[in-house]
């Protein structure tokens, strides 16, 4: 292929985003898309995995099942010097990755979810509450954008809420690419091992939630009591980290455009909102470090070939600005239809807790800037510090007012 | 337009149901993916269409 870019002139991945844009991919990594499907970059590690850039190609190798999310097999891009602890299925193929994942998957069904509505309301519109009633100017990402789908998830995997201090300090110390891999490792172990326990108390005595049936699923001998902790882990993180993060993210991008916002606020229609959820995810992409995956058999895409055994990275930011996909993508438009975006993924892998996620994203966008018309930022854009660190972008801290 | 799934391949994410709701449902115990209508009426045919499009596990399949 003459327009790939060889591996000794590979550029560095992750790219650096445009100090002035916040919001925007980085420049680079927007104009390697522009020249080729597929390019070499160089990480951390000195290795050279592919990139591919577009939202075409990226559809279909996520749903090749050549294409392995096994990060244990050699050639798989490491995101960085990380603990060798399994994240459970995600890091899994097909059978186990299936078998795995449909133990888990009922809560999030569109029903279920659905139910949970009504809950999610009470949750956002009681930390509102608060909001009102405290000091202002107030963290947005502590008042709101963290406790909201903490609380949720511990609801739904029956975690007490009360330890939340020290799963969040844990979960973003596994998950920040800057950590020691000591630190990672050992944070890695104490989620384990509190979830392990937490399985033991209710082996003895289940209530109705989704750790608990995971449970049954020991007695019955279809799953260990490490697999169940495991996925324990996952979903705790999974659970709260993104949807935290797309909460302040998106608070603060529809803060930078008001006319978006406006059209937001002053709607009643539960479609449009669905469909402003869409754009803000399209358009955040939060997941910033890519899905990352390793060929098990040579596959020919976009006019080239990447080998068995080498790595390849679908850089999912890039692909939800791609022109051919979205008009004018760099612009947020929540009345577009952006459906199609790959935020959360695609193939098998794709995010199983997303009904649950939308659902969340759509009570907080359509309630916070209704009950607060006057929300703004307390600081200046360019002092908001963002996540440019963690391998789940967004921002430390939110400070606004009104 | 007639519709067929493949409950294998089903990841139960539910983006069909939430695109055309009387054609898609989902299995209470797992969430797998139940064809309601397999020959949709005319109107629906976008929504049909929408919910392969966006399908992460190719689990849908249309002839028009
Ligand atoms: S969209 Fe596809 S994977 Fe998701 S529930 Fe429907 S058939 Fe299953």
């Amino acid at each position: 292929m003459t327009s790939t870019i060889d591996s000794t002139g590979a550029p560095g991945f992750p790219a650096a985003r445009a100090a002035k844009c916040p919001f925007d991919p980085p420049p680079t990594m927007q104009a390697l898309r522009e020249r080729t499907p597929l390019a070499r970059v160089r990480l951390w590690d000195g290795t050279t995995p592919w990139l591919v850039t577009r939202y075409a190609e990226q559809r279909v190798l996520l749903a090749d099942p050549r294409v392995s999310a096994d990060m244990t097999r050699p050639g798989y891009p490491s995101p960085a010097p990380i603990s060798d602890a399994p994240i459970s299925f995600i890091l899994m193929d097909d059978p186990e990755h299936a078998r795995l994942r449909r133990m888990v998957t009922a809560p999030f069904t569109i029903k279920r979810v659905e139910a949970m509505r009504p809950a999610v309301q009470k949750i956002v519109d009681d930390l509102i509450d608060d909001m009102l009633t405290g000091p202002k100017p107030v963290d947005l990402v502590q008042a709101l954008a963290l406790p909201m789908p903490s609380l949720v998830i511990c609801q739904l995997l029956g975690v007490p809420y009360t330890d939340h201090d020290f799963f969040q300090e844990h979960s973003s110390t596994m998950i920040n690419r800057d950590a020691e891999p000591e630190q990672r490792r050992d944070a890695a172990g104490r989620l384990f091992a509190y979830l392990d326990e937490l399985i033991g108390e209710k082996l003895t005595e289940p209530g109705d939630d989704l750790l608990s049936g995971l449970t049954e699923r020991i007695r019955t001998g279809e799953l260990t009591r490490p697999d169940a902790a495991q996925i324990g882990v996952l979903m705790l993180i999974a659970g709260h980290e993104t949807t935290a993060n797309m909460i302040a993210l998106g608070t603060l991008a529809l803060l930078e455009h008001p006319d978006q916002l406006e059209l937001l606020r002053d709607s009643n229609d539960p479609k449009l909102v669905a469909g402003a959820v869409e754009e803000l995810l399209r358009y955040l992409h939060i997941t910033h470090n890519g899905r990352r995956r390793v060929a098990l058999e040579d596959i020919e895409i976009a006019g080239g070939i990447i080998r068995a055994g080498e790595g390849i990275i679908l850089a999912n930011d890039i692909a939800n600005r791609d022109p051919e996909i979205f008009s004018d993508p760099d612009r947020l438009d929540i009345q577009r239809d952006a459906r199609r975006h790959v935020a959360f993924g695609f193939g098998v892998h794709q995010c199983l807790g997303q009904p649950l996620a939308r659902m969340e994203l759509q009570v907080v966008y359509s309630t916070l800037y209704r009950r607060i018309p006057a929300l703004r930022l307390a600081v200046e854009l360019d002092e908001v510090p963002f996540k440019h660190d963690g391998s789940v972008y967004g921002v430390y801290e939110l400070p606004v007012t009104w | 337009m007639k519709v067929t799934i493949d409950q294998d391949r089903c990841v139960a994410s539910g983006q069909c149901v939430t695109a055309a709701t009387t054609v898609f449902d989902q299995r209470d115990e797992d969430g797998i993916v139940v064809l309601l209508d397999p020959s949709p009426p005319g109107e629906l045919a976008d929504d049909v269409r929408h919910a392969a499009a966006v399908c992460p596990a190719l689990a849908i399949t249309l002839t028009e």
